[in-house]
């Protein structure tokens, strides 16, 4: 028998702080931020200076290392217009069903004639299928035979039917090969598109640039010394 | 750990005589705890709080290229840089149109130092002293021109690094076009004479 007794201490700690602090944290994340867009290649995009963000209502052209094009539209009811005029035009004889995958899916590349086997196939064994991208006819870039230019024409329709017409983005890899960047730009070119984004990775203007001189002309807090005039 | 005392009523005092029944309402919290971070982990993974950045590109239409044959571009004022294979970079100033005399070639990379930004550097600085020197053709508001041409084997970073270049070093004026046989006979050319090198 132990003469001294230890005093115990309670243990109990009182979690309800610990408790607020993470669903304060988890509100913030759930409205301050968006579901990463499924890509279905990973594509490393050159840096740029450049710092304009990625328009809202944009179509988004993926090329990946080895060519392949993927498109991309996110605005909804566009994308639901853009499917119905595929489908009649092309005679892809979609069901509701795929043309419901076709509004709800990602990226895709493929051309016209695996589209329906494509949208056939449950989403989840659609994130694993092997794109052979979208074809570019270079002979004539005009969308009657360039199934790139129908989509981004057709696209475009769409977009301007429900408001704003699209803007053009396109996502390359950096070691994508030149030729196959100038297919992309000048199918887009050809079809009365000389306007477009491309999507690069942020980096830092270099001191002493040109562009590093404007960027301190144009900040709000100039010190008096710096003036030379 | 969580208590909820509800074993109290084994005593009877008698009757008239009743104890008040004292629950313990204190809840762990610890697993709601787990939860939550459980959560917060998963947004953090799975979402994106900035959207991607992207630089604007203006290309001349079709019809617009016509025009621009029309107003050449000033022989001083042009700087022609070719890009090649292994992110080489070839420049020469003018527009080489005479094929018999081929410029001279340099040769060099992106890096940051002795680069082609410093040689956009230099060129800016020399047209900006020579279309005042009043020789015939300099007028005071002439600005540098560049032309970019790409070769077959060049890559997409190559391209999105020289206009990158170009706004870096503030130069608005600038064109990119296909590359010629004329131009690929001058890397051709500058290649085999490296090779013993």
């Amino acid at each position: 028998m132990a003469k001294h007794k230890l005093p115990r201490k309670s243990t109990h700690i009182d979690m309800t702080a610990m408790c607020d602090v993470a669903f304060l944290l988890l509100t913030f994340f759930m409205l301050a931020t968006k579901f990463k867009p499924d890509e279905p290649v990973v594509v490393k995009t050159p840096s740029s200076i450049s710092d304009i963000i990625m328009p809202e209502n944009s179509i988004l052209l993926t090329v990946d290392p080895s060519g392949k094009v993927f498109f991309d539209y996110d605005n909804k009811k566009a994308k639901a217009i853009l499917i119905d005029k595929v489908n009649t035009e092309k005679g892809l004889n979609l069901t509701e069903a795929e043309k419901e995958s076709f509004k709800r899916g990602a990226s895709f590349g493929l051309p016209f004639n695996q589209m329906k086997a494509y949208l056939a196939i449950d989403p989840i064994n659609q994130k694993e299928y092997k794109f052979t991208g979208i074809p570019i006819d270079t002979t004539t870039y005009m969308a009657n035979v360039n199934e790139l230019a129908y989509w981004v024409q057709a696209a475009r329709t769409a977009g301007q039917e429900t408001g704003t017409p699209p803007r053009i983005c396109i996502k390359c890899d950096a070691s994508t090969v030149y030729p196959r960047v100038k297919d992309v730009i000048k199918t887009l070119t050809k079809n009365k598109i000389d306007r477009f984004n491309l999507v690069t990775s942020l980096e830092a203007i270099p001191d002493g640039s040109a562009a590093a001189m404007e960027r301190d002309a144009t900040s709000p807090a100039k010190m008096p010394e710096t003036k030379t005039q | 750990m969580a208590e909820i005392d509800t074993s109290g009523g084994g005593k009877k005092k008698g009757p008239g005589v009743k104890k008040a029944k004292k629950l313990s309402t204190r809840i762990d919290l610890t697993p709601m705890v787990d939860l939550g971070f459980l959560l917060i982990t998963f947004f953090i993974f799975t979402t994106t709080m900035s959207k991607p950045k992207t630089m604007e590109i203006m290309m001349p239409t079709e019809d617009s290229i016509k025009k621009e044959d029309q107003t050449k571009a000033k022989d001083y004022c042009t700087m022609t840089i070719l890009l090649s294979k292994e992110h080489r970079v070839y420049y020469y100033i003018g527009l080489a149109d005479n094929p018999l005399a081929p410029p001279a070639l340099e040769v060099t990379y992106f890096q940051n130092r002795n680069g082609i930004r410093d040689a956009l550097i230099a060129h800016k600085k020399k047209v900006y002293e020579e279309r005042l020197n009043g020789m015939p053709g300099h007028k005071a508001d002439d600005e540098p021109v560049i032309i970019i041409k790409p070769d077959f084997n060049s890559q997409y970073e190559d391209m999105v690094n020289i206009l990158d270049e170009m706004q870096i070093n503030g130069l608005n004026t600038y064109a990119m076009i296909d590359i010629t046989d004329v131009d690929k006979g001058f890397i051709a050319a500058t290649e085999a004479a490296n090779v013993g090198n």
